[in-house]
């Protein structure tokens, strides 16, 4: 027990301000790298300020001085126990933890693709059935026409319809589809429920869509549309997908006996490589719709779309297979 | 998740070291919210002010630098400021608030976009932060949907300070210390929570009103008074206000009565 509390301060004090300053260090210079006996007297001047915290634990008129010592030991106790890297940003590792992380979770990213291709099967059926649906199920009233007289009215268009607003409409691409794509993600904390709407809707629309062209003869001229931001577009929306169901997985923890806590912590750098990653798919694919995708043949031939798409597909399928593979 | 509310988040270390920190309450957060929503759409106006020069060459990529600004000023606001000032935002920052890994270790980069990517679930623009406000209220821990997924805590910034325990109970002749055995019991009887009132009150005495500051020190007094009666002698002539500077002194270890004064705390 302490008796005389100035005493204890007055032998303790210069420890104290020795851990506070080798902190701020640790603080201002995160890259740094320690040497063997700086680390060994870090941590001596970290169990000996817990041991005075210890010793304050009976004593009740250090309210004040416990506080100031449970701030120092919490920051040593944060820097002595953390296991995971450091926040040095590494560029190239941050790149390959995106398609790691994608190959972690590829059992997510195939429940994300089941639930889109059910929500298009759906949208195809439905538009079979009744023609009508059109008109109550897609959000743009631009795809009410019927997709030969659209296709005739693209193919004929002597004007450039986006002259001028191009980079507006990028952007505004761009910013949708990626608030889109982590609201699915986000939308996992609903135990999944989220993420299941949003992809199942989304793959309403595309059913939809594809059943409207193709049964309208128009196949070809869908696939020169879509193709070139769909192959980026559809995929980063689908990672958007996997990442929901990762943290529903997370949360709900099937045949896991570890805390839940635990289990964010375990998914929570790969949720934010493959959030960083999709996001930054969609910046490409935004650009792609507003400058390649809107222009028709005999603009851009259609052979060239549907190859840049089919060219952009492989290649990001190459990049999420095999990047970063040890 | 359940309707216990903690008011702090206790770690034990493995060495057996237990601290605590004090989690923030909604309505703080709340502000500190209003706070950094305000800064940032100042800064996305500021920004479209700056673009209206872009205007003059190309109104439509002002207009998509000014989409893309908005956009990218309220996803990474917080974001930015949390990481470089490790867990605070300007609105945290003054009201005093701090983000934390929930198990005290150091706050990561994944976590803290995690958390604030999470905000599209629990602010949804329609419903303001209703989602993450009744998640922060019937959680144990106070914690918004963002900060489950992310294991982190909003908590109350600590102090960095040593207390001046000179200018707490300064070097004067304390009259309670020549009776040493009332002033051992007068330290194990008084509660922590107590002397750190005391403390404080004193601490602040002049931006208290004076008869708050006379009402407030009388039942202080009387506290202590009712945990050991000390001689007429030792306390004739003692205002309530030097009575608890006394009790204090004695609290903190013979300040005033054995030779440690106010320059045996250094700095």
């Amino acid at each position: 027990m302490i008796i005389d509390v100035a005493r204890f301060v007055e032998t303790e004090r210069a420890y104290w301000d020795e851990l506070d300053a080798a902190l701020a260090r640790l603080a201002n210079e995160p890259r740094r790298r320690m040497a063997l006996t700086e680390i060994q007297r870090l941590h001596y001047l970290y169990e000996r300020s817990s041991a005075d915290l210890g010793r304050l634990d009976s004593f009740s008129a250090g309210p004040q001085l416990k506080d100031y010592l449970e701030a120092l030991v919490s920051r040593a106790y944060s820097e002595i126990h953390e296991t995971r890297a450091s926040g040095r940003v590494k560029w190239k590792s941050a790149a390959l933890a995106f398609p790691r992380a994608f190959r972690r979770h590829v059992r997510a990213f195939q429940l994300a693709v089941a639930v889109t291709l059910l929500g298009c099967a759906f949208g195809w059926f439905a538009l079979r059935q009744d023609p009508g649906v059109k008109a109550s199920l897609l959000p743009f009233s631009g795809l009410l026409d019927s997709p030969a007289e659209r296709v005739a009215k693209e193919e004929s268009a002597r004007q450039d319809r986006l002259k001028g607003v191009k980079g507006s409409f990028a952007a505004e691409l761009m910013t949708n589809n990626i608030r889109v794509t982590l609201l699915s993600m986000a939308a996992g904390i609903t135990y999944g429920a989220g993420t299941v709407i949003l992809l199942f809707y989304n793959g309403v629309i595309l059913g939809l869509v594809a059943a409207d062209y193709i049964s309208g003869g128009q196949g070809v001229f869908l696939a020169g549309w879509l193709l070139p931001h769909g192959s980026i577009e559809i995929p980063a929306i689908l990672l958007g997908g996997q990442a929901g169901f990762i943290l529903a997985g997370a949360l709900i923890g099937w045949g896991e006996s570890t805390p839940r806590a635990q289990r964010f912590r375990a998914v929570s750098g790969d949720l934010f490589a493959i959030a960083c990653g999709a996001a930054a798919m969609l910046v490409w694919a935004g650009m792609v719709e507003a400058f390649i995708s809107q222009y028709h043949q005999p603009v851009i031939p259609y052979a060239l779309k549907i190859s840049l798409g089919v060219g952009e597909l492989a290649a990001l399928a190459a990049f999420l297979g095999w990047a970063g593979r040890e | 998740m359940t309707a216990v509310r903690q008011d702090s988040l206790v770690i034990e270390t493995p060495e057996g070291v237990v601290f605590s920190f004090e989690l923030a309450t909604p309505a703080t957060r709340a502000l500190a919210w209003s706070i950094d929503t305000a800064i940032s759409l100042g800064i996305a106006y500021n920004a479209a002010k700056v673009l209206e020069i872009v205007a003059t060459l190309s109104g439509d990529w002002a207009n998509a630098l000014g989409v893309i600004t908005f956009f990218v000023v309220s996803m990474v606001y917080c974001i930015v400021l949390e990481w470089r000032w490790g867990g605070q935002t300007i609105g945290k920052r003054l009201l005093g608030l701090r983000v934390i890994d929930e198990q005290g270790l150091r706050l990561q980069l994944p976590q803290i976009v995690l958390r604030n990517l999470m905000r599209l679930v629990d602010a949804p623009p329609p419903l303001l932060y209703l989602i993450g406000g009744v998640a922060a209220l019937v959680s144990r821990k106070g914690q918004r949907l963002g900060d489950m997924a992310a294991n982190t805590v909003v908590v109350r910034e600590r102090r960095r300070s040593v207390p001046d325990l000179a200018q707490i109970a300064p070097a004067r002749y304390n009259s309670l210390l020549a009776y040493p055995h009332l002033a051992a019991r007068l330290r194990n009887q008084a509660s922590a929570e107590a002397v750190g009132m005391t403390t404080r009150a004193v601490l602040r005495r002049d931006g208290f009103e004076a008869m708050a500051r006379v009402e407030l020190f009388r039942e202080l007094a009387e506290y202590y008074r009712g945990l050991v009666g000390f001689p007429e002698a030792a306390v004739e002539g003692l205002t309530d206000e030097q009575y608890l500077r006394s009790v204090l002194g004695a609290i903190y270890g013979g300040v005033g009565g054995k030779g440690i004064g106010a320059g045996a705390v250094p700095g």
